[in-house]
């Protein structure tokens, strides 16, 4: 071996034949071109609605009627956008999307917040304080997720009717955390029976009880994975149509129910930029949270696809 | 220190306490809600629910119903074409992006961002798009093409698959991203291995990795189908169901009778058919799924 | 220190128990995981459970810890019925394999939360917490978080947050094995001497018999949720009560020859071997094993001296440096052999081999319990 290794150098000239190397690459080989090929023809199906959307909110109607959807404006003008988010109108009220925003926003936020917060505790109780009858609530409630929302709808509105919060605002919060506890106890609970579990006995041995442990140990090792549960809840939850429509009076409808009756409404002459803006104003909140958060919003969609 | 034992109900009081939402939740609204929903299908009741028993006389009216009757053949072939189109879209994006390729994180933003917007945004979206006067067949007619027609959503026999269009579009970078990550779930050694062997790309992927990737499959699979079965935002913006009766869905049906039509009863017989199909398709994935598996 | 007669598991007698559990039993759902499990562990004792994974020790530990409910049966500690306690009511500290620091707390943190939950003046946490930090000389790392240290001063760290509450039994639940083998003896040391500095109660559960042979007063080796044998570690080694701590303790394992007893002769492929000079406890007649360790079977002119001889030949060479393992076989059974470092063996050889009765073991076949 040694002997080998000291005279090595001067063996290894002669050796030297046939292929050495790197072995050259082609960047342009038929497979790679099929490849990227396909990839940006699919892309240009991703991308070219949004694109065409962007394009038409910034042109006038009469552009838009002799033009292509597809050209860009030749005369940029944010005038639609102006228009949609103040002066489009909803039945009578027309002051625009700006109000559908704003119900969106105390929708939300109220939502996203106390839905975590529940479904944490929740997830943290059963993951680390087994107790009888836990397992069975707990099958219940991820059935729950598959159950269509169709069945529970009315059962909900005499709910709230009864303690008197149908078409408040509270009651839509309620709605949305109890739609929302099983994907998120599910998230939660997942994500607590992986933390190491001798870090949870050593927290008992050190006298330490069920908030505190949730307070002073969990709490500060759990920020990525609230991080996907308010991604995912604020989407949820903005893009939400269906309870919006069912749980609301038409003064605190949220901005996916106003921009589909502003567009959908049938009097008057159709203002398609106008339209655009305002569809383009509504998918602004998810799309700016998707592309800030990148891959944490791919795993919030992997455990929250469950969703359905 | 306590030398008795103490009371099985106050141990872990503070967890219960936590788990009432949960419980509630699971047993008032979920069970609850569900129970009730089923029972008063068997009644008459219109604007308001009424205990007034009539037996199967809402099922006999519902599946007697031509809109009904539209509407679920609508969903059958808007399922039957979303889980074959976002299947086979899904895994060959996910293999084409599995190929070690270069800019994969665009690509995948690309895909999947549609996924963040609403059924509603989507849907508007896309009745712009095909919108015949503006969209995509005004532009082939003024390149020079005057007989070509695209207007899915305003011919009847072809709108189901104007709503399917944008459907995809919205939901398959989701399929995808499941895939691509039941790919990347797959042993490397494994393509080590058919490389030392000298098998072909494409019988490693039809003959181990497709077995191999069951478990997604049938993940994506429940996914995709319950979502199928809810379907409701997207053809409300994109068609309102029009035109005619062509893009009618269940979900939709059971809407209107409950809060347009009010006719309660009709809308809980309708609600009730929807579980009915959910649960033929949850309930044997989640016994294949948790059943085999349960232990102490 | 500790007796030297044989000790079995039910006959608990101890003078000064700190740690008694009687008739303990666990199951979860219809699997016995412990079953009438007693034992009496003395005031300052270092008693280790020693067993292959699944047996049940960790199992022992976390219910000694209340950190597992109990089915039946009771814990007492320091005189106290702790069976239903809380594990921070117990008077135990702990330390757990993967260390199990708070990782958002610095050590000072780590080492005082368990006090602060006490609602203890926060002179005498800082007090305790300078004292622990001594101890185990961490004081520089007083500040750090969890992630900016190496292993051995994690192990550390996760020692000084039992010691701080100053209990009257630490349990250590394989604390060394996160550790590579060049630490896991230092600190092994450390522990041993950090005991006879304390003088406190310490259980201690390891899958590791070097470490449970050095550390220990007594061991415990545990199988099926049983304790199999209760003795110091020189009782163990030499005196197994059965064929399954034989065959457990020693490395490498005890050679087991199967043949059949007759009235102090054992018949086996070796042939007839007069017993004479074993220590009996229960002579009986019938299939049994015949146990011998490799560095009892004396190799060359050792075996001269042997009263049983037999030629070998040597299959396989293991070169440990300070001694060298052989596998023989031996009329056609293989056997290991022990031989001192300097010989020089090659695989092929052949040499006499030899040992005499008084150090064999004999196993009843069917009960496995030394004859």
């Amino acid at each position: 071996m040694a002997d080998v290794y000291t005279t090595a150098p001067a063996k290894v000239e002669p050796m030297l034949q046939g292929p050495t190397g790197r072995k050259p690459r082609k960047a342009l080989t038929r497979g790679n071109i099929m490849l990227y090929g396909t990839l940006i023809v699919v892309s240009l199906y991703y991308l070219l609605p949004l694109y065409v959307m962007i394009v038409t909110s910034l042109k006038g109607m009469p552009e838009i009627r002799v033009g292509n959807i597809f050209a860009p404006p030749l005369e940029i003008t944010f005038d639609p956008w102006v228009k949609a988010w103040a002066e489009a109108c909803t039945g009578l009220n027309c002051d625009g999307l700006s109000r559908g925003f704003w119900n969106s926003v105390r929708i939300t936020v109220p939502s996203v917040v106390v839905s975590i917060a529940i479904a944490s505790v929740n997830g943290y109780a059963l993951a680390n304080w087994r107790f009888k009858g836990a397992n069975t609530f707990f099958t219940i409630l991820i059935f729950g997720a598959f159950i269509p929302y169709q069945v529970m709808l009315y059962p909900l509105v005499i709910l709230l009717r009864e303690i008197g919060l149908y078409g408040s605002l509270t009651g839509l919060v309620i709605v949305h955390t109890i739609f929302g506890m099983p994907i998120l106890t599910l998230l939660f609970r997942n994500y607590f029976s992986s933390l190491p579990e001798e870090l949870f006995k050593a927290a008992r041995v050190d006298g330490a009880g069920f908030w505190r442990i949730y307070f002073q140990i969990m709490l500060p090792m759990s920020l990525p994975i609230f991080v996907v549960a308010m991604i995912l809840q604020v989407t949820g939850i903005w893009n939400d149509f269906l309870f919006g429509t069912v749980y609301t009076k038409p003064d605190s409808w949220p901005m996916t129910v106003q921009l589909n009756n502003i567009v959908n409404s049938t009097q008057g002459v159709k203002e398609y930029n106008v339209n655009m803006a305002a569809t383009l104003l509504t998918g602004l909140v998810p799309l700016v949270i998707y592309f800030a958060s990148g891959k944490l919003f791919v795993r919030g969609v992997a455990a929250g696809a469950v969703k359905g | 220190m306590s030398s008795e034992r103490p009371s099985r109900l106050f141990r872990n009081m503070s967890a219960k306490i936590a788990a009432i939402p949960m419980a509630l939740t699971a047993l008032v609204v979920f069970l609850g809600g569900t129970a009730w929903t089923v029972a008063y299908s068997f009644t008459k009741s219109k604007l308001l629910p009424k205990w007034d028993l009539v037996g199967l006389d809402q099922y006999e009216r519902l599946w007697s119903t031509k809109r009904w009757m539209v509407s679920i053949e609508n969903l059958a072939v808007y399922g039957a074409g979303m889980l074959v189109l976002s299947f086979v879209l899904g895994f060959v994006l996910a293999c084409l992006m599995d190929q070690k390729i270069r800019f994969e994180n665009t690509f995948r933003t690309i895909m999947l961002y549609p996924f963040a917007l609403s059924f509603i945004v989507t849907g508007l979206i896309w009745q712009w798009i095909l919108n015949p006067d503006f969209g995509i067949q005004h532009i082939v007619r003024s390149a020079g093409w005057e007989s070509f027609t695209f207007d899915p959503l305003y011919t009847a026999d072809w709108a189901i698959f104007g709503v399917m269009l944008a459907a995809l579009w919205q939901g398959s970078g989701l399929v995808m991203v499941l895939m691509l990550a039941g790919l990347r779930g797959i042993d490397q050694e494994i393509w080590k291995a058919a490389r030392i062997d000298g098998i072909p790309a494409w019988k490693i992927y039809v003959m181990i990795i497709i077995p191999m990737m069951r478990p997604v499959f049938i993940t994506a699979l429940v996914l995709v189908t319950s979502g199928i079965i809810k379907v409701y935002d997207l053809v409300v913006a994109q068609t309102s169901g029009g035109p005619g009766l062509a893009t009618e869905m269940p979900a939709k049906y059971v809407y209107d009778y409950m809060f347009r039509a009010q006719n309660l009863g009709q809308a809980f017989a309708a609600s009730t058919m929807m579980l009915l199909a959910v649960m033929i398709v949850v309930i044997p994935w989640a016994m294949m799924e948790f059943g085999g598996k349960r232990r102490g | 220190m500790t007796q030297m007669n044989a000790m079995t598991p039910l006959e608990p007698s101890v003078s000064d128990p700190s740690v008694s559990i009687r008739s303990l039993d666990l199951s979860f759902g219809a699997v016995k995981v412990l079953q009438n499990l007693n034992l009496e562990v003395s005031r300052g004792e270092f008693l280790v459970l020693l067993g292959s994974s699944g047996c049940g020790k960790s199992t022992l530990l976390n219910c000694i810890a209340g950190l597992l409910e109990l089915t039946g049966g009771q814990i007492h500690i320091g005189g106290q019925n702790v069976t239903w306690a809380e594990p921070s009511e117990r008077g135990i500290g702990m330390v757990f394999q993967s260390y199990a620091l708070y990782p958002q707390m610095t050590v000072e943190g780590n080492l005082s939360f368990g006090l602060k939950n006490k609602r203890m003046p926060k002179a005498e946490i800082a007090e305790r917490v300078k004292r622990a930090a001594g101890i185990l000389q961490i004081e520089p790392l007083l500040k750090r978080k969890p992630a900016a240290l190496s292993g051995g001063q994690r192990q550390r760290v996760a020692i000084g947050r039992a010691l701080v509450r100053d209990a009257e039994v630490y349990l250590f639940d394989e604390p060394l094995s996160n550790l590579d083998a060049k630490l896991r003896a230092d600190l092994r040391v450390e522990l041993k001497q950090l005991h006879q500095a304390l003088g406190n109660t310490m259980i201690y559960v390891t899958h590791d018999q070097v470490e449970a042979m050095t550390l220990a007063d007594r061991i415990a080796i545990m199988r099926g949720g049983k304790i199999m044998q209760l003795g110091a570690p020189h009782e163990i080694y030499h005196n197994p009560r059965s064929k399954y701590v034989a065959g457990f303790i020693g490395s490498p394992a005890m050679n087991f020859v199967e043949g059949r007893l007759e009235g102090g002769t054992f018949h086996c492929a070796l042939g007839s071997l007069d017993m004479a000079g074993y220590a009996f406890d229960r002579p009986q007649d019938g299939p049994a094993w015949l146990g011998i360790r490799p560095e009892h079977v004396a190799p060359f002119d050792i075996a001269a001296h042997k009263p049983i001889q037999r030629q070998a030949r040597i299959d396989l060479v293991d070169p440990l440096g300070s001694e060298t393992l052989a596998r023989v076989t031996v009329e056609g059974l293989s056997l290991w052999v022990k031989i001192d470092g300097e010989t020089e063996v090659r695989a092929g050889q052949t040499m006499p081999v030899g040992f005499s009765p008084e150090r064999v073991h004999l196993f009843d076949k069917d009960s496995e319990a030394r004859l």
